[in-house]
């Protein structure tokens, strides 16, 4: 027997190392001149519009759209750069990662045209459309309907937790179009482009555990769609959504959102630390560093043209655990505050830990939750 | 640069170990009997010095070429000393002498500076559960004579040893010196910190190895025990323990190729390095435990192959510098550098 997933050894070529160089100048500069406070993250359409100038979205797309035709492993760099920082990425990163490649690979051709190149100047922002209140880890039990009417489809039905609706011009949207059958139940699904400012959506805020309205709620209410939003082929869109998930499920994003929280810990541990401070950033620092590899290695893949499912979900349970964990043995590690010590950097230590921690339980549900990473892995491995 | 290995020494590697290293085999090492038929049938496809040079008496193939026998030599937990045998040749080669063939291990694994040599050239002191010292031909001394560093080659015959075992059962003796003349001996280039670091890349090729073993294991008799009707690896909760083991054998397998390309370096990379050893070393302790509880009460027995991989696991996890070790060394290094050296650290890695 041999072991059914492989991670190919890979190196970062030279352009990369170069395009690193001018992504940190660049952030340097943003930073410098106010344009945003780092590791904050957030939303800003200045932001995109600055990063699309620059060729950053779309990196790897045909030039036709937009695109560079860059390599996935120098859009990877940029990515990471990005959010080592915590830069304001949330207006183009699920576009840039998800809803464009999927447009290229499945949408229509005037759509295409009319829609990805505006998604490279970071002029556009997206949503995905997935869970619904009745479907969360079971997507394919999605029951929001698009019926066939003149020239289009009329949407009616819910979709929930959507990060981003609210400040989204798009949504790619998993709708039933046709009943499943007994044989397969994955069947009678399709994905669509949907304009958010359609007449019919209406969004309401759901307001999450840290206070901060990121998710929502999105009713569409006889919304229409014309024929050229169908993306890829009606009711076959199972296939097409899983694929979407190796692009989603292995990158920088799944395991470096308490990061700061590590280098806060760093900063506040001075130079000199005792051992047992020193031990616990190492062993963070080596989970890290490994993880990097893993996911680095699963861009190569994808770069190759492979589609490595199994690969990219390990990546993500291994990535979002280790995110996961990681505010708590940094709160362990933590020297004891100073009462004489009026200092800044335990303020911003705080502030890095109270986040990281406050985000946690979210980290291994958003985007394929640990038991259907695990199923998924399980399944690789011949188990189902 | 990119560290890929040849398929046809890899070809020829695992023919040797699916012929010649057998459950069998491992046990009798175990109980003192020297797998003779598998040591010579590696020797003779040039695999235990692989990738030492061919004019210090190794195959000339790729350090990639060497690492990946060691992983396959895990996978079969081959109870010969390759690893051993190839630090050792390693060590020489850098020190210009001669690799003698036959198997070789090497000191100190434990203790720095633990042998001195004297200006007339004569060995003293203690070295400290050397791996196979035992089955050794000859033994590479990293030896110490005030801050110089040199390496000793001597015939194992001669030294005073007194036999200890690993977590592994495999042979782990305690040598002593008492003013024995090496037959070979140069300064060194390579001090004690090196020698563990290179020595700690060859164990994370192992543990590597060792983990696609016990996830071959695991998954195979997950299917074959059926429990409350069906077989268990139709249960869910197995399911998901055996997706773990398969994370843990994938961060080991990615952390072998860290260790890899950190020996790749001018000088080695202690970071990258530590980095390997300590997440490899997590990955064995994590992996074998899920292993042994899908095995239940079948993979405690000494009957049951398991154990052949799971003991190396934790050995070796422990040998050259354990999670603890390499961790406070990572942890001071990234600490000296400060906070925003953090990030660039960690990105500069590949």
């Amino acid at each position: 027997m041999t072991i059914s997933f492989r991670f190919d050894p890979v190196s970062l070529p030279e352009a990369a190392k170069a395009l690193r160089q001018e992504v940190r100048a660049f952030l340097r500069q943003e930073i410098a001149r106010g344009g945003f406070v780092p590791g904050e993250g957030g939303f800003s359409r200045e932001f995109s519009r600055k990063v699309g100038a620059r060729g950053w979205i779309g990196m790897t797309w045909p030039k036709r759209y937009g695109g560079g035709e860059r390599s996935q492993l120098e859009r990877y760099v940029v990515v990471e750069e990005m959010l080592a920082c915590g830069a304001p990425t949330r207006g183009f990163s699920t576009a840039d990662r998800q809803s464009g490649p999927v447009l290229l690979r499945y949408g229509q051709e005037e759509v295409k045209e009319a829609i990805v190149p505006r998604i490279a100047k970071g002029e556009l922002c997206f949503c995905i459309g997935l869970s619904e209140p009745n479907s969360g880890s079971d997507v394919f039990a999605a029951s929001t309907r698009a019926r066939k009417a003149a020239g289009g489809y009329r949407v009616n039905g819910r979709k929930i937790w959507t990060s981003n609706a609210h400040e989204a011009d798009y949504m790619i949207a998993l709708l039933r179009t046709s009943p499943a059958t007994g044989e397969n139940r994955r069947y009678g699904l399709s994905q669509f482009l949907v304009d958010m400012r359609a007449p019919g959506i209406s969004i309401r805020p759901i307001i999450n555990l840290l206070g901060r309205h990121d998710f929502n709620e999105v009713v569409f209410d006889d919304v229409f769609l014309p024929d050229s939003y169908l993306v890829g082929d009606l009711d076959m869109a199972s296939k097409q959504a899983t694929d979407e998930l190796a692009f989603e499920r292995s990158g920088p994003d799944r395991w470096i959102e308490t990061f700061p929280a590590l280098v806060e810990l760093v900063r506040s541990a001075g130079e000199n630390p005792d051992e047992r401070l020193a031990e616990g950033i190492g062993r963070a620092v080596a989970q890290l560093m490994i993880l990097r590899r893993m996911s680095i290695s699963v861009a190569g893949m994808l770069e190759a043209g492979k589609t490595p499912m199994v690969e990219a979900a390990l990546v993500k349970d291994l990535g979002t655990n280790f995110e996961q964990s990681l505010p708590d043995k940094v709160r362990l590690l933590a020297p004891p505050p100073q009462e004489d010590d009026p200092d800044a950097n335990d303020n911003r230590f705080r502030a890095a830990l109270r986040h990281a921690t406050l985000i946690a339980p979210k980290l291994t549900i958003q985007g394929g939750t640990r038991e259907v990473l695990r199923g998924i892995i399980a399944r690789g491995l011949g188990l189902r | 640069m990119n560290e890929t290995s040849d398929s046809i020494i890899l070809d020829t590697a695992e023919r040797i170990f699916s012929d010649l290293c057998g459950p069998q085999t491992v046990n009798e090492a175990e109980a003192g009997k020297w797998p003779q038929a598998l040591w010579d049938a590696l020797q003779e496809s040039g695999l235990p010095l692989a990738s030492v040079g061919e004019e210090w008496g190794g195959a000339g193939a790729s350090r990639a070429d060497g690492f990946a026998v060691l992983r396959l030599a895990g996978r079969f937990a081959a109870p010969v000393p390759l690893a051993e045998t190839l630090l050792a040749g390693l060590l020489l080669e850098k020190a210009r002498i001669p690799v003698p063939p036959g198997p070789l291990t090497i000191a100190p694994v434990v203790a720095k500076g633990a042998v001195a040599v004297s200006p007339a050239g004569l060995l003293s002191g203690r070295a400290r559960r050397v791996p196979f010292a035992r089955n050794a031909a000859f033994i590479a001394l990293l030896a110490g004579r005030g801050e110089e560093r040199f390496v000793a080659l001597l015939p194992r015959e001669g030294i005073g040893l007194s036999p200890g075992t690993s977590l592994a059962g495999e042979p782990a003796d305690d040598l002593s010196f008492d003013g024995l003349a090496a037959a070979r001996l140069a300064p060194s280039a390579i001090e004690e910190e090196a020698l563990l670091a290179l020595g700690a890349a060859l164990r994370v090729q192992q543990i590597a190895g060792a983990l696609e073993g016990i996830l071959e294991q695991s998954i195979s008799y997950a299917g074959d025990r059926t429990q409350f009707g069906r077989p268990i690896a139709k249960f869910q909760v197995i399911q998901h323990n055996l997706a773990m083991l398969a994370g843990e054998a994938a961060a080991a397998s990615a952390a072998a190729q860290a260790a890899l390309e950190a020996c790749g370096k001018e000088r080695i990379d202690v970071a990258a390095l530590a980095a390997a050893k300590i997440r490899a070393g997590e990955a064995a302790g994590t992996g074998a435990a899920i292993a042994h509880q899908v095995h239940g009460a079948m993979g405690f027995t000494y009957e049951h192959s398991l154990h052949h991989r799971t003991r190396r696991l934790w050995a070796w996890r422990e040998e050259f510098g354990n999670e603890s070790f390499w961790a406070i060394r990572l942890g001071q290094l990234v600490a000296a550098r400060g906070a925003e050296a953090l990030w660039p650290t960690l990105a500069a890695d590949l």
